[in-house]
């Protein structure tokens, strides 16, 4: 294979934000359309229960800063959820006008009303009345930028500790650019850290800071890590060069350019989100042919439809049924190919489809690259330091008040996701940062206060 | 955050919204549920003697897909006992002793039918009086309502009556179906009202049913004209309110009233001279609950123009409106087609084309491109191309310098009776006023 050379230019416009923001017009007659129902669907359906058409009839009323509060004010997390939210499967899918007319672009106008405080600089919130106590976040993103905002308003003195060079955790490494651009999560970031919120970035607890300190010095910790590295397939191979975790991968391509994909053909495993981003991803950084890899069929598949329908777009083919079992490399050490086995779908008593080998059916794709993104690990070395409970690394919470089985300690976000407990969205790790917020402020405020 | 409280007259009230008296203050459950929602007031429907109603009220004019446009009621005033709403008027007030709660009455016109029902609301802790002389149906055939506001002198006598026997402040709710609203303006202030209120609704027929011919809405077959009111009125109060600010003669403050939906709304009522507003149409059509960003988007309009408080917005445009023989006369703007904002639907060519200058041309240019140019020595500057354009900053019409000096049609004619042929320009003049 000859050397494939991608301009940097070429790149950069690859990696813009897809999606154009809706023009003012556009914004006005959406907005219009409207019907400012009462006790709203689409309320009911957002997990972090924006007043949706509220921020809506303030787009009509021309009160933009009023609409972003709004919205901003029940999801501190909310220009970057305009652009990620599966808002088909809650908002606008719960949109009365499905029924008579086309539903309300209600993720376009929250992203044209957060967009107008970003561009405005705006500052929406400000602190509470400082009450004396200190609570610790660990981890900045979603969950822990949420209840950091929480608590800073309640008038907490609030620290967040944050193992990366930047806060925003997933919003800011996680999804790729052309998606969600870093500067929206950033900025999210700073809406937080103008409430006097100390974000300590390159913290990493357990390392640059212990746990019996922030046992000592804090009221309350709040357990908002997410989760780890994509687990590693068990197939012979993974070590070999040009193989990578999409989670590094999308990371790699929010700060930098990479050209190392142009011309490759490159196989993902796995049909999550993040199966898709990174699949999206070595399009637009020149790949010569992206297949994603799946041991299940379409149906089955974690990502959303309109996920599944950009990839389509961007020309990512689907090999469904397909599970790999050897990835194969030459002298070099590096990825010539990925050896596979067709599978199908055995119905299970409970639960999904179970893929079962087909006998003698393996076949080799030819490839250069292989990036895994079939789901992530757990902090599980933090989690047991803790001592807190969890069922393989998923922190067992109380389900309203987000509290661990040690009462100084909450836990929110992803690193609660699994076994049947919360939801994978970025929107239901802010709602999560809140609720726990909420609990911390009864524990140690209010409680306190009433029983004084 | 800026001070959005009001003083009307003497009646404080934590912001300018206040609701109409309608139906939206038909009881204690109703404003009690409007304060919570934020109304910093409401004036309640109109008290009286027990009213038997038709069925089939409102009606509605809605316009290319935009429901209630304009809206149409023939609905009487309040038809509940006097003793059950002055026993909620007064639970309502000790609940929300810092709202404004204004009783609107309307009685036959005479001297103890209005002493006897202003102490009676009084004596339940009212914080001001409304008299309701513009309901423009069912109640006028009484010689109640429009029929009494119609006239100057029973308007300044019943505003005289109700002051003789009130403590609290006397508004004075004006009909706008007159030739002039100074002219009653003026007799409520010569009868000492302490404010007026304006506008109460316009005669209207909301609209006849193309297959059976009934008018919209009728009672059992038949039809009978009720009041307008909604967005589509808005400009009509704005001028009324407008000229009664400007006139020297009518020196109270005014609560504005007709078509007010959001904000932006009030915050031109104001500027034009109103002193707070009450809304009606806005709330029945979408609930309490916009009353939210009527409060949230003008704190925010106050704070980006550097107002401490709304109060600093009363009147400040009323200056800037005057006489047509005050304009200058040699004032000009002409159209301005920015081509990279237009999109070519040749809306302002065929507006002007058909309906006013010709001024507009349509081209093409060398690579087959097709644009439109402004013939700007043709152009008047009447603004219609602006006007019908869908695109925002595609047209703007921009002023150009005059070679002669400012003259309006007063100074013209003044000029020309000074220099001779005095009695031709006087008459002449005179003709045109």
């Amino acid at each position: 294979m000859g050397i494939a050379f991608i301009s940097e230019q070429t790149l950069r416009r690859n990696f813009a934000e897809v999606k154009a923001g809706m023009k003012r017009k556009e914004a006005v007659d959406e907005s219009n359309r409207c019907l400012y129902c009462y006790d709203a669907p689409c309320m009911t359906a957002c997990p972090t229960g924006i007043n949706i058409p509220s921020f809506i009839k303030k787009i009509a009323s021309g009160n933009l800063k009023g609409s972003a509060r709004t919205i901003m004010d029940a999801n501190p997390v909310g220009a970057t959820c305009s652009r990620v939210c599966p808002t088909e499967e809650l908002c606008e899918g719960a949109c009365v006008l499905n029924h008579s007319s086309t539903p309300i672009r209600i993720g376009d106008l929250q992203r044209y009303a957060t967009d107008w405080a970003i561009h405005n600089e705006q500052m929406l919130f400000s602190a509470g009345q400082s009450n004396g106590k200190r609570v610790a976040i660990i981890g900045g993103g979603p969950a822990g930028l949420s209840a950091a905002r929480e608590l800073a308003r309640f008038g907490f003195a609030v620290t967040v500790f944050e193992a990366k060079e930047q806060a925003g955790g997933l919003d800011t490494y996680g999804i790729v650019s052309f998606r969600l651009p870093q500067e929206v999560s950033l900025w999210e970031v700073e809406q937080v850290r103008q409430l006097g919120v100390d974000i300590r970035t390159n913290a990493k607890v357990g390392a640059d800071v212990s746990i019996e300190q922030l046992r000592r010095e804090y009221d309350a910790i709040v357990l908002a890590i997410g989760m780890s590295k994509v687990p590693s397939l068990g197939i012979e191979g993974e070590t070999l060069d040009g193989v990578f975790d999409a989670i590094d991968f999308v990371e790699s391509t929010k700060t930098a350019v990479r050209t190392d994909i142009a011309g490759k053909r490159v196989a993902v495993i796995g049909a999550g989100n993040t199966a898709i981003d990174a699949a999206t991803c070595s399009v637009r950084l020149g790949a010569m042919n992206v297949k994603i890899v799946y041991r299940r069929s379409a149906a089955e598949m974690t990502a959303y439809a309109f996920e599944y329908d950009f990839a389509k777009q961007d020309g990512v083919e689907f090999q469904w049924l397909t599970a790999p079992a050897r990835i194969i490399g030459n002298a070099k050490g590096h990825v010539t190919a990925l050896e596979c086995i067709m599978m199908e779908l055995e119905k299970t008593e409970e639960g999904r489809a179970r893929p079962v080998p087909i006998p003698r059916s393996t076949f080799k794709l030819e490839v250069d690259a292989v990036i895994l993104a079939i789901g992530q690990t757990r902090h599980l070395p933090l989690i047991e330091q803790l001592g807190i409970a969890h069922k393989r690394g998923i922190v067992t919470v109380d389900e309203s008040s987000y509290q661990t089985s040690d009462p100084q300690i909450f836990a929110a976000g992803d690193v609660v996701f699994g076994e049947g407990q919360g939801e994978a969205m970025v929107v239901s790790a802010a709602q999560q940062g809140k609720k726990a917020a909420y609990a911390i402020y009864k524990q140690l405020i209010k409680l306190q206060e009433e029983s004084a | 955050m800026a001070d959005l409280r009001i003083n009307l007259a003497g009646i404080a009230s934590p912001n300018p919204f206040w609701l109409a008296s309608a139906p939206p203050t038909n009881t204690g459950y109703q404003v009690q549920r409007a304060f919570e929602a934020g109304w910093g007031g409401a004036v309640w429907k109109t008290l009286g003697d027990p009213i038997i109603n038709t069925s089939s009220r409102f009606a509605a004019v809605h316009f290319n897909g935009q429901r209630v446009a304009g809206f149409n009621n023939i609905e009487l005033i309040t038809d509940r006992p006097l003793e059950v709403n002055l026993k909620e008027i007064y639970e309502t007030k000790k609940r929300f002793p810092n709202h404004a709660v204004i009783a609107s009455l309307m009685v036959e016109p005479s001297r103890e039918k209005w002493h006897e029902i202003v102490k009676q609301v009084e004596a339940v802790g009212v914080d001001g009086l409304e008299l309701n002389f513009g309901c423009p149906h069912g109640m006028a055939e009484r010689g109640m309502g429009a029929a009494s506001g119609q006239q100057p002198d029973l308007v300044e006598a019943q505003t005289m009556w109700a002051k003789e026997a009130a403590q609290t402040p006397v508004i004075v709710k004006l009909t706008p179906n007159i030739t002039d609203i100074t002219a009653t303006a003026k007799a409520a202030t010569r009868g000492g009202a302490d404010a007026i209120s304006l506008i109460n609704t316009i005669n209207s027929l909301a609209g006849v049913d193309l297959d059976s011919w009934l008018t919209i809405p009728h009672v059992g077959g038949k039809g009978a004209h009720g009041g307008y009111c909604g967005p589509a009125v808005k400009p009509i109060a704005l001028n009324m309110v407008a000229e009664c600010a400007r006139n020297p003669q009518v020196n109270i403050p005014i609560s504005g009233i007709g078509g007010i939906s959001n904000w932006r709304d009030a915050v031109e009522f104001m500027l034009m001279g109103a002193t707070g507003v009450q809304v009606c149409t806005a709330a029945m059509h979408h609930g309490f609950s916009i009353v939210e960003d009527m409060i949230d988007g003008l704190n925010n309009y106050l704070d980006d123009k550097g107002l401490s408080s709304a109060m600093e917005l009363i009147g400040k445009s009323v200056s800037r409106y005057s006489d047509w023989g005050d304009l200058d006369l040699n004032y000009q703007v002409v159209a301005r087609i920015h081509e990279e904002e237009c999109i070519v639907c040749n809306k302002c060519h065929i507006a002007c084309e058909d309906t006013s200058h010709q001024c507009i041309e349509r081209h093409t240019d060398e690579g087959g491109r097709a644009y439109l140019k402004v013939r700007e020595e043709d152009c008047v500057g009447c603004n219609l191309c602006s006007i019908v354009c869908p695109v925002e900053g595609a047209i703007s019409m921009v002023e150009v310098p005059s070679s002669a000096m400012p003259m309006s049609w007063n100074e013209r004619q003044e000029a020309i009776a000074g220099i001779g042929g005095e009695g031709n320009a006087k008459s002449s003049a005179r003709e045109a006023v």
